[in-house]
Parts: C-alpha cells; sequence; structure tokens
C-alpha cells in the first residue's frame, strides 16, 4: 500500500522528532560556545589557520550541500509514490554522506599522526568534539539510509516507511545546517 | 515554502552561491596576506552570510512556514534560537568579561590608582612591617 | 589506558574496613535479596515482568517513578542526618562521626541524589500519573520512549548507589563537580566517574520525557479542550518540559566534555592544556538554573489544583497564570550567572544578570496573589493538601525574599557559598518543590490506589515538615549571616556556631518524625483501606476530568474520550448534569508492553558502568547492544492491540472478570 500524505498519528511522531532535533541544536551550541571559548588555547601549538586546508573543506562542504539536496529529491519521489526513484536518491546520498565521512576521518587522522591530537591543547580538544560530534550523527543517518533503503524497497512507500523517511531527511537537513556553522566558525574564520 | 522540485533546486543553488562566496572572500583575504579586509568586517559578513544560509535552508528544506501544523514547528524552532542566541551570545559576554579584573589589574603599579590614599590605614605602621617584603610603589 | 593502573585490587575495591561503606553495601545487598527472595517464594516474577516492567501504562511507570524516589530519599536523608550530626558535634578537639574526605562525598551525594533522583523522579512520577488523565488522553504521546525514560533513571539510579559497593568511593566535589578539582589529576578515582555517568544516563531519559509530555499535550488533548481549556496543572508541565527540552542539552554536553577530560586526556576544563575550568561553571549553571524552575513550575500547578478544589471556587486569575508560567519559562534562561557573581565578571555582567533574577520574582508573586485571591470568599476545607499549601506559602515566601537579597551582587559577594545560601535554597526546594509533590501525592493518591489517605495522620507529618523545616533551617540563615561557610565537616568553637548547629539538627530529627509519620500513614490508609474507598472516582469533590473516572483509574483512562467544550469541565458537567449516561463505544487501539524500555536502559547502564572502570570493550558491545535494540524495535510492526467496543463496554460498567 503506498502511502502519500501522513495521517494524524505520523504528524504527531514527526512532531516529536522535530523537538528532538531541536534538543540536538541546543546541545551543539554548547559545543560551538565551547569551541569558541577556547579557539584560541593552543598550548604552544599551531592554530586553525595553520592546520586547515580551506580547498578540502570547500569540497567536503559542497559534498554534503548536495546530498541534502539529493536527499530532498528522494522525499519528493516518495510523494509521488515512486519507490525505486526513492531508492536510488537515497542510495546517492549515501554514497555522498560517506564520501564526506571519509574525507573527514582522512582529516581527522593527518592531524593525529603529526602528533595534533585531542590531547594536545584545549583548542584542539574542543575542534575533535564538536567536529567529531557531527560526524557521529552522520554516521549514525547513514546506518539509517541504509536501513531505510532496504526497508523501503522491500515494503514499498507504506505509511510506516513514509512517516520514518521524514524523520530521516529532516535530520539530514539539520546535519547540513549544523555544517554550515561549523565550516564558517570552525575553518572559515580559523583561518583568518 | 511548498516542497516542489522548484524549491529544493533554487535552496540548492542559493546555498552553493551563500558557500562559495564565503570561500572566496576568506581565500582572497588569506591570499592578500589577511590584509585586503578588517579582521571584523570579514567576521561579521561570514556570520551573515551563515546565518543567510540556514535561514535559506529552513524554508527550502525544512519547509518552515507560519501556516497550518509547521506553526507548532516554527515555534519550537523561534525558542531554540532564542536559547541558542542567549546561551552562545551570553557565555561569550560572560567569559569575555571574567578577564575584567584581570586585565585591570595586570601592572600591580596600576593598582595603585583605585586606590584612595586617604582611607588607608596609617602608612607608617604598615611600611615599616612592609618594606622589606614588597618593592615601593 | 594502563588498565592496571585503574584497577585497584580487590581489597580496595570492596573496602570492608570502613564501616559507613560496609553498612550501606549490606543495606543494598540485603535489600536485594530480600525482594528477590520474596519474587522468588510467591512465584511472581513472571507478573512483575508482565505488569510492572516492561509496561507502557503511565500510570503504573508514575507509580515506579514515586517508589524509586522515596527510596533514593531516604538515602539522601540518611546524608543529611549524618551532616546534622558532624556539624553539630565536630567542634574544637572533636572529629565528628566522619572524616574530611567521606564528609565531602557524602554532601555531594546528597544534593545529586536529592535533585535528580528524589525531586525529578516524584515530579516525572506525578507527571505520568496526572496529565494523560487531565487532558482527557489514554496515555502519553510515546509511551515506549515513556518507559525507556523511567528506566534510564533507574540506570543513573543503580550507579549512583553502586559507587558505595563496587569502588568504595563516589565525587567528593560538591555536587556540581567544578573542575579542576573534578579533573583526573586532582580526583584521580572513580568516584566522579560515577557521578558523571549515573546523572548523564539519567539526564537523558529526563530529556526524552520532556519530549513525550511536551508532544502529549500539545497534540493529545481531548477534543474541545483549548490551550486556554486546559487545567493550570497542564500549563505549568509545558513550562517545565520546554525547561527541560531546552536546557537538559547543556547538561549533556557539559557532562560528556568533562567525561571526555577524565577518559580521553581532553583539556576543556583542565588546569593545563588550554583549559577554561570557568566555561565549566558557566554552561553548568546555564542547565542548573533553569533546572530548579523545571522542579518549582509543576509544584506551583499542583497547588492551583488544590487550592481551587478545596475553596470550591475557580481559580483566580486563569489568563494570569498562564502569562506568568510562561514568562517565568522564558526568563529563567536568563539569570544564570547570579550563581557565580564572584567569578570576576565586571559590574556590567553582574548588573544586567542580577536585575533579571529580581525580574523574575514577579510572575511568583502574581500566582501567590492569585492562590490568595482564590481563597478570599471561597468556602475552604482544611485538607492535608490544604495544610502543605499553607506550609507552602509561608516558607516559600521567606525564601523567595531571601533570593531576591542575593540577587543583589554586593549582598551576594558577602553571602555566596555561606550557609545563608543554603538555607536560601533548601527553603525553596523544601518549601516549594517537596511540599508541592507531598500535596499532589496525597491529593491524586485515591485516584491511582482507589483508596484514600489517612487524613490525620497527613496533618501531623505536614507539621512536623514545616516546624522540622524552620527548626532546621532559620538556624542556617543566621549562621550564613555570621560567616558560616557551606560545607564545612569542622570548626573552632570560638565561632560560637555550634549551639545553632544543634538546633538545626533537632530540626532534622523533627522532619525525620515527619518522614516517619508518613510511612505510617501510608501503612496504616493501606491497613484501613476498605474504609477509606473512593467509590465516586471524585473524593475531594473535583473540577478537572481524572475526576470523572473510576478510582483507581483503568488502564485505558476513559473507555470515550470526553468532549471538552469550557474550563474546569467536570465540575461544569456535575453542576449542569451533562455527563454522559450512554457512552457510544467504539473499538480502540492500546500499546502492547515491551522490554525494549529495560534493554536499552540495561545496555545504557552496562555503557557507563564499563566506562568508569575502563574496560572499553564493554562500552563498545553495549552501544552496539543499544544500536540492535533500536534497529530490532524498528522492524517491530505489531506494537499495537485492539480493544473491541463490546468488551470494552464490559469493562467498563463492570461487568467484565478483569
Amino acid at each position: 500500500m503506498t502511502t502519500t500524505v501522513l495521517d494524524k498519528n505520523s504528524q504527531k511522531t514527526i512532531f516529536g522528532f522535530w523537538i528532538y532535533i531541536m534538543t540536538d541544536c541546543v546541545l551543539f551550541a554548547s559545543l560551538f560556545a565551547t569551541f569558541m571559548i577556547l579557539r584560541n588555547n593552543t598550548n604552544s601549538g599551531p592554530d586553525s589557520a595553520e592546520l586547515f586546508s580551506l580547498p578540502f573543506v570547500l569540497t567536503e562542504t559542497l559534498i554534503l550541500l548536495t546530498s541534502s539536496f539529493t536527499c530532498g529529491l528522494a522525499m519528493l519521489a516518495a510523494h509521488k509514490g515512486d519507490k525505486k526513484r526513492v531508492g536510488a536518491w537515497l542510495a546517492i546520498t549515501l554514497l555522498l554522506g560517506l564520501a564526506f565521512l571519509s574525507m573527514e576521518l582522512y582529516e581527522f587522522g593527518n592531524l593525529v599522526a603529526e602528533g595534533h591530537d585531542w590531547q594536545a591543547s584545549a583548542f584542539l580538544s574542543a575542534f575533535f568534539t564538536l567536529v567529531g560530534t557531527h560526524g557521529l550523527h552522520i554516521t549514525a543517518g547513514l546506518i539509517w539510509i541504509m536501513l531505510l533503503i532496504w526497508r523501503i524497497l522491500r515494503t514499498g512507500i507504506s505509511n510506516v516507511n513514509l512517516r520514518r523517511l521524514t524523520m530521516l531527511s529532516l535530520f539530514w537537513h539539520f546535519l547540513d545546517i549544523v555544517w554550515i556553522f561549523i565550516f564558517t566558525i570552525v575553518y572559515m574564520i580559523g583561518a583568518l | 515554502m511548498k516542497a516542489t522540485l522548484r524549491s529544493y533546486i533554487t535552496g540548492f543553488v542559493l546555498s552553493i552561491v551563500l558557500t562559495l562566496v564565503a570561500y572566496a572572500l576568506v581565500q582572497d583575504h588569506v591570499n592578500s596576506g589577511h590584509k585586503n579586509y578588517s579582521h571584523d568586517f570579514i567576521i561579521a559578513v561570514l556570520i551573515g552570510l551563515a546565518l543567510i544560509q540556514f535561514i535559506v535552508q529552513a524554508i527550502y528544506f525544512l519547509h518552515l512556514k507560519k501556516k497550518g501544523d509547521a506553526r507548532w514547528n516554527l515555534l519550537a524552532f523561534l525558542f531554540m534560537s532564542g536559547v541558542v542566541i542567549v546561551v552562545v551570545i551570553g557565555s561569550l559576554w560572560i567569559m569575555a568579561n571574567l578577564d575584567y579584573h584581570h586585565d585591570q589589574t595586570k601592572d600591580p603599579k596600576e593598582t595603585s590608582n583605585y586606590i584612595i590614599e586617604d582611607e588607608l590605614p596609617s602608612q607608617q605602621e604598615t611600611t615599616d612591617q612592609t618594606k622589606s617584603e614588597h618593592p615601593s610603589h | 589506558m594502563n588498565l592496571s593502573a585503574k584497577l585497584p585490587e580487590i581489597k580496595e575495591l570492596f573496602p570492608l574496613d570502613d564501616l559507613l561503606l560496609t553498612m550501606a553495601t549490606l543495606t543494598m545487598i540485603f535489600g536485594v535479596i530480600t525482594i528477590a527472595g520474596a519474587l522468588f517464594y510467591f512465584k511472581r516474577w513472571t507478573w512483575l515482568w508482565k505488569e510492572w516492567l516492561t509496561t507502557t501504562d503511565p500510570k503504573k511507570i508514575g507509580v515506579m517513578y514515586i517508589i524509586v524516589a522515596v527510596l533514593m530519599l531516604i538515602r539522601g536523608f540518611a546524608d543529611a542526618i549524618m551532616m546534622r550530626i558532624q556539624q553539630a558535634i565536630s567542634v574544637g578537639d572533636s572529629e565528628g562521626i566522619v572524616s574530611s574526605d567521606t564528609f565531602q562525598q557524602v554532601f555531594t551525594a546528597h544534593g545529586t541524589i536529592m535533585i535528580f533522583f528524589v525531586a525529578m523522579g516524584l515530579m516525572f512520577g506525578l507527571i505520568n500519573l496526572v496529565v494523560p488523565l487531565q487532558i482527557g488522553a489514554r496515555d502519553v504521546a510515546f509511551p515506549v520512549l515513556n518507559s525507556a525514560s523511567f528506566w534510564l533513571f533507574v540506570a543513573g539510579a543503580l550507579l549512583i548507589n553502586l559507587a558505595l559497593a563496587i569502588g568504595g568511593e563516589f565525587a567528593a566535589t560538591g555536587w556540581l563537580a567544578y573542575p579542576p578539582l573534578s579533573e583526573t589529576q586532582y580526583s584521580p578515582g572513580v568516584g566522579v566517574d560515577y557521578w558523571i555517568w549515573s546523572i548523564q544516563i539519567a539526564g537523558i531519559g529526563s530529556l526524552l520525557s520532556g519530549i513525550n509530555f511536551l508532544v502529549t499535550i500539545l497534540k493529545m488533548r481531548a477534543p474541545g479542550m483549548s490551550l486556554m481549556k486546559m487545567p493550570v496543572f497542564c500549563w505549568s508541565v509545558v513550562g517545565s518540559m520546554s525547561l527541560v527540552i531546552f536546557a537538559f542539552p547543556v547538561l549533556t554536553a557539559t557532562l560528556a566534555m568533562l567525561a571526555l577530560d577524565r577518559t580521553m586526556g581532553m583539556h576543556f576544563f583542565t588546569a593545563d592544556g588550554g583549559g577554561n575550568p570557568m566555561m565549566y561553571i558557566n554552561l553548568i549553571w546555564a542547565w542548573g538554573h533553569p533546572e530548579v524552575y523545571i522542579l518549582i513550575l509543576p509544584a506551583f500547578g499542583i497547588f492551583s489544583e488544590i487550592v481551587a478544589t478545596f475553596s470550591r471556587k475557580k481559580l483566580f486569575g486563569y489568563k494570569s497564570m498562564v502569562w506568568a508560567i510562561l514568562a517565568i519559562t522564558v526568563l529563567s534562561y536568563l539569570v544564570w550567572l547570579h550563581h557565580f557573581f564572584t567569578m570576576g565578571a565586571g559590574a556590567n555582567v553582574n548588573a544586567f544578570f542580577g536585575i533579571m533574577t529580581m525580574i523574575i520574582a514577579v510572575p511568583t508573586g502574581v500566582k501567590v496573589f492569585n492562590w490568595l485571591f482564590t481563597m478570599y470568599r471561597g468556602r475552604i476545607r482544611f485538607t492535608s493538601p490544604m495544610y502543605w499549601f499553607f506550609g507552602f506559602v509561608t516558607t516559600f515566601t521567606i525564601g523567595g525574599v531571601t533570593g531576591v537579597m542575593m540577587a543583589v551582587p554586593a549582598i551576594d559577594f558577602q553571602v555566596h557559598n555561606s550557609l545563608f545560601l543554603v538555607a536560601h535554597f533548601h527553603n525553596m526546594i523544601i518549601g516549594g518543590v517537596v511540599f508541592g509533590y507531598f500535596a499532589g501525592l496525597t491529593y491524586w493518591f485515591p485516584k491511582i490506589f482507589g483508596f484514600t489517605l489517612n487524613e490525620k495522620l497527613g496533618k501531623y507529618a505536614a507539621w512536623c515538615w514545616i516546624i522540622g523545616f524552620l527548626v532546621a533551617f532559620i538556624p542556617l540563615y543566621i549562621l550564613g549571616i555570621m560567616g558560616a561557610t557551606r560545607r564545612l565537616d569542622h570548626y573552632d568553637p570560638s565561632m560560637g556556631w555550634q549551639g545553632l548547629f544543634i538546633v538545626a539538627g533537632l530540626g532534622a530529627c523533627i522532619i525525620g518524625l515527619g518522614v516517619m509519620l508518613q510511612v505510617l500513614q501510608f501503612v496504616v490508609s493501606f491497613r484501613d483501606k476498605r474504609n477509606n474507598l473512593d467509590k465516586t472516582g471524585d473524593p475531594w469533590d473535583g473540577r478537572t476530568l481524572e475526576w470523572s473516572t473510576k478510582s483507581p483509574a483503568p488502564f485505558y483512562n476513559f473507555a470515550v474520550i470526553p468532549k471538552v467544550t469550557r474550563r474546569d469541565e467536570f465540575w461544569e458537567m456535575k453542576r449542569d448534569g451533562t455527563a454522559d449516561k450512554n457512552p457510544a463505544y467504539k473499538d480502540i487501539h492500546m500499546p502492547k508492553n515491551t522490554g525494549v524500555g529495560i534493554y536499552l536502559a540495561g545496555f545504557a547502564f552496562i555503557f557507563g558502568f564499563s566506562t568508569i572502570w575502563h574496560v572499553y570493550w564493554a562500552t563498545a558491545l553495549s552501544t552496539l547492544g543499544i544500536i540492535a535494540t533500536l534497529i530490532i524495535r524498528s522492524m517491530n510492526d505489531d506494537t499495537e492491540y485492539t480493544i473491541p467496543a463490546k468488551e470494552l463496554e464490559k469493562l467498563d460498567t463492570g461487568k467484565a472478570n478483569v
């Protein structure tokens, strides 16, 4: 059975999920505030201008932004009841997300290998925690995407699946929005 | 903004543009040896661009609007934004301000500017004791 | 991490030479064995699992919250008695009854337990019991999440008690564990880790409940019950849950950062490496201030219901009550610096927060006047809930004005961290939160259990608490002004403080008598329950919808969801006889019981415990366990069951063989 509009029960669940996302925003805000306070406490080590590669970060950002767009396209396909297209767009979102995560892990790996790990200074502790928390959320999102692709291909765009897809897309868009601020505050302002 | 292909494409393109503008600005500033723009100006522009992209994505991707069920979503969103602004800006203000006394008394010589001389206990008694311990101001 | 360095010898793990620890551990072991033994003997394990542990019924979850909270109250109160005895006798040459280091752990445990496990537990317990009934709903928005929240709360409570049994130490840092003292360098043992994980896990439970109840009230009210027709208690819960939702994430983030400092060598708040301990204090109080309003708002709501009911008069100024709740909710995010006026900020910052703190007293004052105006020209019945109200209105006002005093930074510089401060916040919490929740428990007890509590014993208990509180804490106000600092385990006789400390100790004993009377009240009421049966479901001639159901309320709350057209709908229905005599029964859907809540909390408990002891493979496995539980649950499509209309009719009219 294909649903294209959500029922009242689903609306209640989605509203609850939205509130959860609001709480996650406050969590990130606390981490952002801490990062901003500690950004100059480099413990005689390197600061952000020396550590981050701007083109690399721009590439990451555009990849994540595109994945947010393709997730939106998956939602559109779902509202049209096109199960195969939903699966396709979600798969692309997944690949883009994996690319983003790999780039991030690569950046982290390099920093640690050079000795600039989270124990080196307050600035780096804050950096790894803020960006790492975002990365953990991305990872959770990727697992969720995989599960949803499997479910939708198996049982179609049922009421439950549409509801879950709606929540996933809210989550994924929210992660991209948080990244806007990481991009700006950690990397762009950090480069100045 | 209702969810249509057009709305998603508009949001996507706007976001790319805003991202690239921010990037170009910073890249230009760095390439010029941090000379082209004033530090405060660039930060203000970057934050502004981020906030605009935030609103763009909220409208075009998250479909926040004033009517219908989304009304409660919008209210929760505004409340959250208020709390975030208070916590972030409040923390920055407070933490910067904790250096208030710190900076003021960086130089011991400066504290004498804050002491009202004729309210001190008799100078004779104290200076005899303290002469050997403290350098005279 | 060097495992062998962290894992002490067995002897240190179970320190039998410390009498206090041994007693505490033995008490817990004895308690567990007794309960488990009884369950085995009466063959009630299946019953316990099916009826209580896996339940999704918020009434049962509420009862369990309250049972856990009461057990934790006993432990927190024992800590209080130890502190009173210590401060009464540890003068000059006398060493008192506990060592200095133990005393630090005692007051830390006292504060942590009372706030996170007693107050929050009673609050969520009452909200679970009452809110769905008051809004005319069958359940909360997310029943399984509700169960998970409760079990996470239990996991936290288990951890904080386990600290004594396995590890033999708790944090010795005060209930908010300021760094750098709470960092590894100065607190190398497991105490602070137990503190972190017990409240982190319980805090996540609270956050999820906040989401749950906000959505419940906003989306599941009976048809016709607009927000401005809803009982004021529900409004107070909306305010409180809004605070939970936006304040607890700050606690989660801050505790996580402290944990990262301790387990992964990070430098957020350390003394070295560029850390900034003051940022911890800033963040923790950005959570901490909303937290106290989280606790007090439902208590205000309870009093609104009680005063209106027992004055036989509608609540005065409904609109201004709602505005006051919303004002308090918003303002409580703007005052947090008043907890650290002395940390070094300049006059501008201190002045701003001082003024905001004074402003927030205004809406509370509005509420107090509204309650008094409700009583004016009412026909007042002096039941035990009203006794708690009178205790509240007098003591809370005293505490409130001392709060406005300390809002002036110049005054605060004199009394910060003195016993004056300690007296003030106990005044607010005991006089406000505790009295409010006790009133609520007495008031709604018959709805949940089907019989009323013994009124006489309830009144004696209230008197003991009110007088005991005054005798215990007025001396502390005086001591604070005389210069006595908080958290002192020993002082010089020349200070002249001992007399007042002894009086305070007597006050604690009077409160203890009150607690014993409450226990006696429960036992006696249970014994006499046939004489106290609530046969009508409306023992107080109440005003709101919960009193329209039977007592105890059936598991489905309402067979037919009521239609609401005005405020105090039930009261009006009684007056114009519009109660539904021939309800139209329909099939209803109820959520199935599930163990998901317990499994999630079990894994969370293992996560916390293994992180405390640095057994990281267990941390990883328990994380996978949580993920697996969530995934398996998401694949379960059979989560509800139906009660057909005919069977519902039989249940409702009492003709079914239940």
